[in-house]
């Protein structure tokens, strides 16, 4: 009998249980299924929390329920992973031995990378919405805020859902809007990134939405840290935001598990360095990483690790039969984006091609348009949570292909060459 | 930058050169001077780094050049103001640094 341990049962995670249980030989192979808290957590609900769209019961569930019966399941904590000795260790002191590894430990934030962000304001005036108790109190907090500046900050410029903080931006000035008060609230969107996306169509598209909707961006501001008692975020190079309301996207890291382990990338954010194509690590033939938890230059997002997923069960197959690994990852990423007024955007993108105008899945009929914004996407949102549940995370196959599809996309003359 | 550099090497639209091996000192220290740079011997630390870390196909972030033992990340802003990885990278004649997302 044979061991595959899959570190980490989140999206990825639960995904790749569901495609290898069905794939592998149960008399060869017995795959484990090991994370440290036994909910699993909607993340893309995350958003909503704060303005009291989701309650948090809609987003929480368990675990187990969305993993085969015959996977074995631990609630354990991985301290530290040892590659040489095919070995992960427990915090429990249990020790698991392997002969293939999946890595799936996804992205957390870590406010206390940036000095003054967890000091004294955290909380009251300074808020996440990346977990589900942050996203909570600052429900709790826009309920009775009486408005002032309100200031959306990047601490790094990789996160987990890249367009979550804009998303974020556009529905606040929404609740404002619709509360009433939305001339009381000053927004700004401050961020490393030189504009409002990295990719240059969508950023367009974007900084025109965000003009619009009165937000000021600030880019090219690296927090260094945040002064509490000035109520001010302060710059690398000495730039100050001033705030009466932070919503901060903390520095994303990988499980600090990877680091205790020697596994993470020279950044020290504990990703893990990835073949970007075949999904194996770079630095173990045997062990294998999708998701967030990986260094390679795609989205982080729910999407993403489905479209992963594919690849990789390809590959692990190969990779037990002795063969090749053949099947490659393009960095399909599919996001959409809420904009607030009941309509939202959506792009289609790869490591190759940006996201591009057009109609999304299919040519001519969409229904759902790309880089359009309208009220066909904003349902495609909503309806995501319950193909989350439903079909994305047991590893049901979606309408949506694993490569990018060309079909349906306007492409610019200045890209036709 | 619209000045016309007086050593012409091929560079791409933005001034990022072309080929990394055409790349000399007096080039870089051209550059440098459009933004207003004096290279000390800490600059040019940074920028056998940067192309060391470009041979060997690292994908680059600020975080890794404040890792890297020869500036943090505050230094790195002191020593190329402004944006300092996209600064330090055209004047080491390495690509662009991408974000990924
Ligand atoms: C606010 C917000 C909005 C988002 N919106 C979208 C969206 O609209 N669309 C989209 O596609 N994506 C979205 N995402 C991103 C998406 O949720 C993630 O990309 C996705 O969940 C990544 O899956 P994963 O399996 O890599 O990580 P996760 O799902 O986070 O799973 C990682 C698991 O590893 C476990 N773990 C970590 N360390 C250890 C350890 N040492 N020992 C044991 N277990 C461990 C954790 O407990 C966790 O269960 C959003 C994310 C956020 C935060």
């Amino acid at each position: 009998m044979k061991t595959i341990i899959i570190l980490g049962g989140g999206t990825a995670g639960s995904i790749m249980a569901n495609r290898l249980h069905n794939k592998l030989d149960a008399d060869e192979w017995q795959i484990k299924v090991i994370d440290k808290d036994p909910l699993h957590y909607y993340q893309p609900g995350f958003l909503f929390v704060p303005f009291g769209v989701y309650e948090p019961g809609d987003i929480v569930k368990n675990k187990i329920d969305f993993l085969p019966k015959d996977v074995e399941f631990l609630v354990e904590e991985a301290d530290k992973i040892v590659p040489s000795e095919n070995r992960i260790y427990l915090k429990s002191g249990v020790m698991c031995s392997y002969d293939i590894l999946i890595i799936a430990t996804g992205a957390e934030i870590v406010p206390e990378e940036t000095p003054g962000l967890k000091g004294e304001l955290w909380q009251k005036d300074i808020f996440d919405f990346y977990t589900l108790e942050g996203a909570t109190l600052l429900a709790e907090k826009l309920k009775n805020w009486e408005g002032g500046k309100l200031v959306i900050s990047l601490a790094e410029s990789t996160i987990k859902c890249p367009v979550a903080p804009l998303e974020f931006t556009f529905l606040a000035d929404a609740y404002f809007t619709e509360k009433g008060m939305r001339e009381k609230v000053d927004i700004f969107y401050v961020t490393p990134l030189s504009g409002a996306f990295t990719k240059p169509r969508a950023t367009k598209m974007l900084s025109s939405l965000l003009e619009e909707k009165n937000v000021m961006v600030i880019p090219d501001f690296y927090t260094e840290h945040v002064d509490n008692e000035r109520k001010m975020l302060v710059s690398y190079d000495q730039k100050e935001v001033p705030f009466d309301l932070l919503v901060s996207i903390p520095v994303n890291k990988g499980s600090e598990l990877i680091e205790k382990s020697h596994l993470g990338d020279e950044d020290g954010l504990n990703f893990v360095p990835t073949d970007k194509y075949s999904l194996q690590s770079k630095g173990f033939k045997n062990i294998f990483v999708i998701g967030d938890a990986t260094n390679l230059p795609a989205s982080k997002a729910g999407s993403v690790a489905h479209f992963e997923a594919d690849i990789l069960t390809e590959n692990v197959l190969s990779y037990i039969e002795g063969k090749p690994l053949e099947a490659k990852f393009d960095g399909h990423a599919n996001c959409f984006i809420e904009t607030g007024f009941g309509k939202a955007s959506l792009i289609d993108f790869n490591y190759d091609t940006e996201p591009l105008p057009g109609k999304f899945p299919y040519p001519v009929v969409g229904p759902m348009g790309l880089l359009k914004v309208n009220r066909q996407n904003h349902w495609g949102k909503l309806a995501f949570k319950w193909v989350y549940w439903h079909m994305l995370i047991t590893g049901k196959n979606l309408p949506i292909p694993s490569h990018m599809s060309m079909a349906g996309k306007e492409v610019p003359a200045e890209l036709l060459n | 930058m619209e000045t016309i550099n007086a050593i012409p090497l091929a560079t791409n639209a933005e001034g990022y050169l072309k080929n990394y091996n055409e790349w000399t000192k007096e080039w870089a220290e051209e550059v440098a001077a459009q933004y207003g740079i004096t290279l000390t011997e800490k600059h040019w630390d940074v920028l056998q780094w940067l192309r060391q870390k470009q041979a060997e196909d690292v994908k680059l972030n600020i975080r890794k050049v404040g890792n890297s033992g020869i500036v943090d990340i505050k230094q790195f802003y002191e020593l190329f103001p402004g944006g300092p990885l996209k600064i330090s990278s055209k004047i080491a004649g390495i690509p662009k640094p991408v974000s990924c997302i």
